[in-house]
């Protein structure tokens, strides 16, 4: 279908109006998975909410409340937009972008399935972890501009918490890279060709999972490390002033931000759509090659995202200066020395 | 508002140990704020997140219950006390009772006494499970609120059957009880009993043994015993510390003299344990509860009394341990059908102005708990 | 107890417990103070080691109009011996000298209540560290549990 779509184009077009027009359809289908996964996981979440919490979630809009979030969505959309007098206009005007635009950058390189995939360049995992740091400038931008001493803490919180945690989401990724040998996002799936990385890796890659997991339910400032945002200290912190369209545009970069941990994780760790074989057990292989690659990638994040969800109503929150004790003093120790052993284990050749 | 904001003058320049030069500000908290459980606004002066002062601003939901006492008769006083603590509803009422029984002299029936005490701890556990929701959620693991609530739901279930509303209950009367219990009562608190102690472990699997609910309350707010009796701290808070301040052991009042219970006291003093404490306790009212449930003595349910209530000339005081602390009724009577004066000593009050002592020094998020673990009703506190 | 207050302080009144033959007393004993003997009576009670009233848990204050003056009435508890006591101070007149000693560095816990005493009341307490109203809005006129008190939009009707 892309190629039919992409022959049309050239037979119709220039080469040069061709190719753009060819990324402005690319652009304008991420908007699309864009919204519609915000819609699908703030649904999924508070149905998952509902059933740790013994309720049911949203059960009245639409069967089983499925359409709960299209109608918060029309209600978002249709709310007066309010800037705070003495705002800074621009800033904070501009700080939700900055949110959406990086995640938008990081959603961009998903590997969906085998070439289903926007943007496949050889930095992949590099470029990931550059564009999600910018983020945090809109929600310090945010905070500062919004002139609220509520936002102003839960940025400066946000921005101390995710330079921290960035540096063992990196570190747990570096790790897996001495076994991947490759930054680029499908190399990396194809690396994982005889078995995934987590099964292969031995016990660095599993501490590496671990570590990769809770540093990047820190960086995406969710629950138990939602001091940002934590509505019984700072009553909605670094969005406080924030409304409408606004709002959702923050609301809708968490959420997609979990997504984009779980698409990292699955897929340095857990081979992203490659389908899971067991040794030489043929038939039981093409079962599960049956499964086509895009079902596997989702199942796998679907698997991370529900971890994630499941952290967040259950335990309570940190405390910032237990929040940094936990990274500079556990995680990132943790992390060197896991490195070294990978680097070890790499070296004698004991992975599979 | 803009009267009680501190003046803005410069904000004081602070040298930190570590040659840090930072400015205080001030935070305003409340009056609307998720945590602050109510209209209550606490002025925060704070360094970086590290508290410096506190200063609680209340009386956003004053409403002069004591001068309407010296305007209404004693029946109708009876009313206005479970819009206090609403948490507490049975035990305000009960105070209330006794202060003019014990004027009256009346000697209230056998039955009206041992289902007044089988209410006023079924009060209280169903204001320590919602404390606990509360707490839970205030450190940010939202899902206790709802297990909280789930069996808070039984208790709500079995008042609304006797006593026909769910939170401000009516149903002590000054001479025993407004009419007799629901058929169902006993059965249905039976059921409640081992429904719930089933589910009380649960709560600290939940939360008590939770690594990081352990950091966040172990050693945060910690308030020793000469503070709690210095400050006038009461209830589970003041017992944490070790005072000994239990009001149904302490003078005992209705069926509390022939059930067997322990005073949960502890060391620590700490907010974990005024936490303990709480959860301590719902077992203790367990206990009562099952003692007393199935000895509800036959009989009438109430003494007659006058409709207008006169008491005689004089000074009545009288004490029960609500969910929250030590409340008193202090009547003044000069002979007509209402008192002269009449003061409520809410638990809460004292409770709350112990809190700038206590959160002194702390972080923002440790005001949060420390202020969870005090408990506060803000109608309580304002009257 | 009662004697070893009375020796110590031979001209404040002592009004007796409730009994048969006072039967208008209240259940505690209750000793009216003079204002300026107030806080050495508080001192000792609190301090004497076989008093030790060291939890205060009440102060209410009382208007008495027709005997023209404003009442604070404190009760006390001792921890140790489980006893109370109750003590009755009261100002020289209702208008410009409604004036009592503090003893909010005695008991910590009287500092909320006289804070609120004084906004209800209007009973000045001479040396509290922080002395303004609690319950009502800083800008309001008039003492409201006074008997005289007249608000013509919101008054409850006695």
């Amino acid at each position: 279908m892309i190629e039919s779509i992409e022959y049309w184009l050239h037979t119709h077009f220039s080469p040069a109006w061709a190719g753009f027009l060819g990324w402005v359809l690319v652009g304008a289908v991420y908007l699309g998975i864009f919204a519609i996964l915000g819609l699908v996981l703030v649904y999924v979440e508070r149905k998952v909410a509902a059933f740790f919490q013994l309720r049911l979630g949203p059960m009245r809009v639409g069967p089983w409340g499925t359409t709960q979030t299209i109608a918060d969505a029309i209600k978002l959309l249709l709310k007066e937009p309010v800037t705070p007098d003495k705002a800074d206009r621009f800033l904070y005007n501009l700080a939700p972008f900055f949110v959406v635009t990086a995640t938008l950058m990081a959603l961009a390189l998903t590997p969906f399935g085998k070439h289903l995939q926007a943007f496949d360049i050889d930095i992949g995992l590099f470029f990931l972890l550059a564009v999600s740091s910018v983020g945090v400038v809109g929600i310090l931008l945010a905070g500062w501009a919004s002139d609220n001493k509520y936002s102003l803490i839960g940025a400066m919180r946000s921005g101390a918490q995710i330079v921290s945690y960035e540096l063992s989401v990196g570190l747990s990724l570096v790790t897996m890279l001495l076994l991947t040998e490759s930054l680029q996002l499908s190399e990396i799936i194809e690396s994982q060709q005889a078995g995934w990385w987590i099964f292969r890796g031995h016990v660095p890659a599993f501490v590496a999972f671990v570590l990769f997991v809770i540093a990047g339910t820190a960086e995406t400032n969710r629950g138990p490390f939602d001091l940002p945002e934590a509505e019984s200290e700072l009553t909605a912190g670094f969005h406080t002033e924030y409304s409408g369209l606004k709002f959702a545009f923050f609301f809708l970069a968490e959420f997609v931000n979990m997504f984009m941990i779980a698409v990292v994780a699955s897929t340095v760790f857990l081979g992203g759509w490659m389908p899971f074989h067991l040794g030489d057990w043929a038939a039981f292989n093409a079962v599960m090659d049956f499964i086509p690659g895009p079902l596997w990638f989702l199942g796998k994040v679907v698997f991370i995202m529900f971890l994630m969800m499941w952290f967040k109503w259950t335990f309570p929150r940190l405390r910032i200066d237990q929040l940094l004790t936990l990274e500079w003093k556990y995680l990132l120790p943790l992390n060197l020395a896991n490195l070294v052993l990978m680097a070890f284990v790499v070296l004698m050749k004991w992975h599979l | 508002m803009k009267e009680q904001q501190p003046p803005l003058e410069e904000p004081p320049v602070v040298e930190n140990p570590d040659g840090l030069r930072t400015e205080e500000y001030f935070v305003n908290m409340g009056p609307q704020h998720p945590s602050t459980h109510g209209v209550l606004q606490l002025v925060l002066t704070i360094n970086g997140e590290t508290i410096v002062n506190i200063e609680p601003h209340i009386g956003y939901i004053h409403r002069s219950i004591e001068k309407m006492c010296e305007r209404d008769t004693y029946r109708q006083i009876v009313h206005l006390t479970d819009r206090m603590d609403y948490l507490s509803c049975h035990m305000n009422n009960e105070a209330v009772c006794l202060a003019v029984e014990k004027a009256l002299e009346v000697e209230v029936p056998e039955r009206a006494k041992v289902v007044r005490t089988i209410l006023s701890e079924l009060t209280r556990l169903a204001s320590h499970q919602l404390w606990w929701g509360v707490m839970g959620m205030d450190l940010g693991a939202i899902t206790t609120f709802l297990y909280g609530f789930r069996d808070r739901e039984m208790i709500n279930d079995i008042f609304e059957e006797t006593c026909g509303a769910r939170l401000t209950m009516n149903y002590i009367a000054p001479g025993g009880l407004m009419y007799d219990i629901h058929p169902n009562f006993q059965r249905r608190t039976k059921a409640f009993v081992e429904h719930f102690k089933k589910k009380l472990p649960e709560y600290d699997r939940l939360l008590s043994d939770n690594i990081i609910f352990r950091k966040r309350t172990e050693g945060i707010g910690i308030l020793s015993k000469e503070d709690a009796i210095a400050f006038g701290v009461t209830g589970p808070t003041a017992r944490a510390s070790g005072f000994s301040c239990d009001v149904r052991k302490k003078q005992p009042y209705s069926a509390y003299d022939r059930v067997d219970f322990e005073e949960i006291l502890l060391e620590a003093g700490d907010s974990f344990a005024r936490y303990k404490a709480r959860i301590l306790e719902m077992w203790e009212s367990l206990k009562i509860i099952e003692q007393l449930i199935d000895n509800i003595p036959e009989g009438e349910h109430q003494v007659k009394t006058r409709q207008v209530i006169k008491l005689p000339k004089g000074e009545f005081y009288q004490r029960v341990e609500t969910a929250r602390g030590e409340f008193g009724v202090y009547i003044i009577s000069d002979g007509k059908k209402s008192p002269y004066r009449l003061k409520f000593r809410s638990p809460g009050f004292s409770n709350l102005f112990v809190l700038n002592h206590l959160a002194k020094g702390a972080k923002i998020a440790d005001l949060v708990a420390i202020m969870s673990t005090l408990d506060l009703v803000m109608p309580d506190i304002d009257r | 107890m009662i004697e070893k207050i009375k020796q110590r302080f031979p001209d404040i009144e002592h009004l007796p417990a409730r009994s048969e033959e006072h039967p208008e007393g209240s259940e505690f004993h209750q000793f009216v103070v003079p204002a300026d003997q107030l806080r050495d009576l508080a001192l000792f009670l609190r301090d004497e080691p076989d008093l030790a009233f060291d939890y205060l848990f009440c102060l209410t204050g009382v208007d008495w109009p027709t005997e023209g003056y404003l009442e604070a009435v404190y009760h006390l508890e001792s921890t140790r011996q489980g006893r109370q006591v109750v003590l009755r101070a009261r100002t020289a007149n209702r208008e410009e000298s409604a004036h009592l000693p503090t003893v909010s560095d005695i008991w910590p816990a009287a500092n909320p209540h006289e804070r609120e005493v004084y906004d209800l009341l209007g009973i000045i307490f001479d040396g509290h560290p922080d002395l303004r109203r609690l319950l009502l809005t800083d800008d309001w006129v008039g003492h409201p549990l006074r008997k005289d008190y007249e608000d013509p939009v919101n008054m409850i009707e006695l």
